[in-house]
């Protein structure tokens, strides 16, 4: 059985192929099914449409309908499936499409799936890998458009990512179907069509290390899954100021590489969290939480979150694109924290 | 096409003495780890919960005595009759009603998961219904891995009133999965009577919703319910998909715990009259009156269960309590 210490670290190299994000995804799904026969894909319209998003385009092709299958509209049957599946030694991908979803099979999720190895006494793992598209930005409204991270990060025995770009969202993927425990892949709808240098070869990349994506000395962003990118964005716009921002993406969130944000934290003195999902309760209270709790001392002001605010998300386009984080709010939040030192 | 086999006969043709001792000591097994975890928990010796099954022995027995240690099940909360009848240790059960370090999930899951992978037992289950999407999952395993093992889910009556039991068994045969959906039909869902929460008289009838043949049977009469169970598990190693058997069966004690047979819920006559058919004595007058058995030999199964049943109990309360530094065990693989 692979094991994450033995997955090659591969980083992209300048001139590298560049693919999208979902066809990034596609590919180290295909290549991680290549490498293991007991990896096989179920979920709804997942096989012969190649799932709504293109995620699973071709797959049925080259694996066929043994290893490809489409389910009825059942995500609590979808998700026991993969349970028993996995308890009997298998390694099954479930697509749960929107991750809204997931109210449907909460109970499959989080009291069988991440619960089942620590109440048997250790006797079984479950090496289930859940893929949903999560976030808003595409209009999709309050039941296709939410980031619910914190709801699964929250749950002992779940592992969850939330890649940020193709590179991320192949090598990620890898790691979760090779990882013997349950692990949520929270691809970004905006994000599909993003292209990035991405490796031909298979790759993982290790779950639970953060990704310092951009070094700076004045404020440290701790960036969740699409506000990396943003974050990544106001940075550009504060070194015009002359500002330098320090982007760290912590890439998996359950669990969490803490260690990597306080030793920013030592060096910037300021933070920023930000993330898609509602601010009351999310992870970036957690966050923040846990630097007061380590490196109190070395920060010159309070930790600050910007999140989404305590609403649905809305359907108008004027209204969603108030409602989500941007470079923009990211970087007024930046300069906030340094005004109050 | 979905169709129901006829309620199952009484007859009792075709089945070997062989196979009606087997029965019978399964039954006894269960009896006596159920009435002797009952006078532990009574006793203040026991944490938790305790959700017996005397009364439905018929049920795991019969179904049990039809499967091979590499079939697999999923179980209920009043899932230690399936567990002592598809052979789980009683040294392994008790430790882990004591919530002890040698118990079968280590003291971290108690009387409601209780788990033996060597012997196909996937566990009980806290969740009402949730281990029929699982036994579909490990179903889906056995076929894809080329076995011919097959998954049985047991559930009670309540349980398919969740969405869970309905997906699951939709799933089931649209995959055309080797699964056995057992319900326990003992009247009741906790407190409820079967009449206050839904309207059908058998249980059964659900399963033609998703085109699965189903059939109806005495849950008393082990040999009854073993010759339904091994019909549908030829069945269903044969490639021929899942099915439904409905055994009609009584809970003796409370729906938790063992503080006696009087509550308002279910009258006193009520109890009486599924008392009179206890399973046990049932097969043990039928064993004893066509020659299958004598006294002397079912009595010499109640004596060495008994035995061992009394080491189990020495080996849990002499065993050490789990480690507080090891807390965290077993959260994540690896």
């Amino acid at each position: 059985m692979t094991t994450i210490s033995e997955a090659p670290a591969v980083a992209p190299n300048a001139g590298a192929r560049k693919l999208s994000y979902v066809k990034a995804f596609n590919e180290g799904l295909a290549q991680a099914m290549r490498e293991d026969e007991n990896v096989f894909v179920a979920g709804e319209d997942v096989a012969g449409y190649g799932g709504v998003f293109r995620m699973f385009d071709n797959l049925l092709d080259e694996f066929g309908p043994r290893r490809m299958i489409d389910t009825p509209i059942s995500e609590a049957a979808l998700v026991g499936l993969g349970v028993g599946a996995a308890a009997r030694g298998l390694r099954p991908v479930v697509d749960l499409m929107f991750m809204d979803f997931i109210g449907v099979c909460l109970d499959q999720i989080v009291n069988q799936a991440a619960k089942m190895k620590y109440m048997f006494g250790g006797a079984l793992s479950v090496p289930l890998t859940i893929t949903t598209a999560s976030g808003a930005g595409l209009g999709a409204a309050a039941q296709h458009s939410q980031s619910l991270e914190a709801w699964l990060a929250h749950v002992p025995g779940l592992k969850v990512v939330m890649p940020c770009d193709a590179y991320t969202a192949k090598g990620l993927t890898v790691s979760a179907i090779r990882d013997d425990n349950p692990v949520v892949v929270m691809l970004n709808k905006v994000l599909l069509g993003s292209v990035g240098e991405v490796p031909e070869e298979i790759y993982g990349i290790p779950l639970g290390q953060a990704h310092t994506a951009r070094q700076g000395s004045d404020v440290t962003v701790i960036a969740l899954g699409r506000m990396v990118g943003e974050a990544l964005a106001a940075a550009d716009e504060l070194a015009a100021e002359g500002v330098e921002i320090e982007v760290i993406d912590p890439r998996t969130v359950q669990p969490l590489d803490t260690e990597t944000m306080f030793a920013s934290v030592r060096r910037t003195n300021r933070v920023l969290v930000v993330h898609e999902a509602v601010t009351f309760g999310g992870l970036g209270a957690e966050i923040a939480a846990q630097i007061q709790d380590e490196v109190f001392d070395y920060l010159d002001a309070p930790v600050l979150r910007i999140g989404a605010p305590f609403s649905p998300v809305p359907f108008s386009p004027v209204l969603e694109k108030a409602y989500v984080p941007d470079r923009a709010r990211i970087a007024q939040g930046c300069r906030r924290l340094l005004e109050r030192s | 096409m979905a169709q129901r086999a006829s309620t199952a006969s009484k007859k009792t043709t075709q089945v070997s003495t062989q196979v009606v001792k087997d029965l019978h000591e399964r039954m006894v097994r269960i009896r006596l780890f159920e009435t002797e975890a009952g006078k532990l928990m009574e006793a203040g010796k026991l944490p938790g919960f305790l959700h017996l099954y005397v009364g439905q022995e018929a049920v795991a027995a019969g179904v049990m005595a039809a499967l091979r240690d590499d079939d697999q099940i999923t179980s209920t909360h009043r899932g230690h009759g399936h567990a002592v009848a598809k052979g789980v240790g009683f040294r392994a059960m008790y430790a882990e009603l004591y919530g002890r370090a040698t118990g079968a999930c280590l003291g971290r899951g108690g009387s409601m998961h209780i788990n033996d992978l060597s012997r196909g037992m996937l566990g009980a289950n806290g969740i009402v219904g949730a281990g029929v999407p699982i036994a579909v999952g490990a179903a889906f395993a056995a076929r894809y891995k080329g076995e011919d093992s097959v998954a049985v889910s047991f559930f009670g009556d309540g349980a398919t009133n969740i969405g869970a039991w309905h997906e699951g068994a939709n799933m089931a045969a649209i995959l055309g999965l080797p699964v056995i959906f057992v319900c326990e039909n003992n009247g009741y869902a906790e407190f409820t009577p079967q009449s206050g929460h839904m309207l059908l008289t058998d249980v059964a009838d659900r399963a033609a919703a998703y085109g699965m043949p189903s059939v109806i049977v005495d849950g008393m009469d082990a040999v009854a319910v073993h010759r339904a169970a091994t019909e549908a598990v030829a069945r269903a190693r044969a490639g021929a998909g899942p099915m439904m058997i409905e055994a009609k069966t009584y809970r003796f004690f409370d729906h938790q715990g063992v503080k006696g047979l009087r509550h308002p819920y279910r009258s006193d006559e009520e109890v009486a009259e599924w008392k009179s058919r206890d399973p046990i004595d049932l097969i043990e007058a039928r064993a004893v009156a066509d020659g299958t058995a004598t006294r002397a030999e079912l009595d010499d199964v109640w004596r060495r269960t008994r035995e061992e049943i009394a080491d189990a109990i020495a080996y849990a309360e002499a065993s050490p309590l789990p480690d507080p530094a090891d807390l965290l065990l077993n959260v994540y693989s690896g």
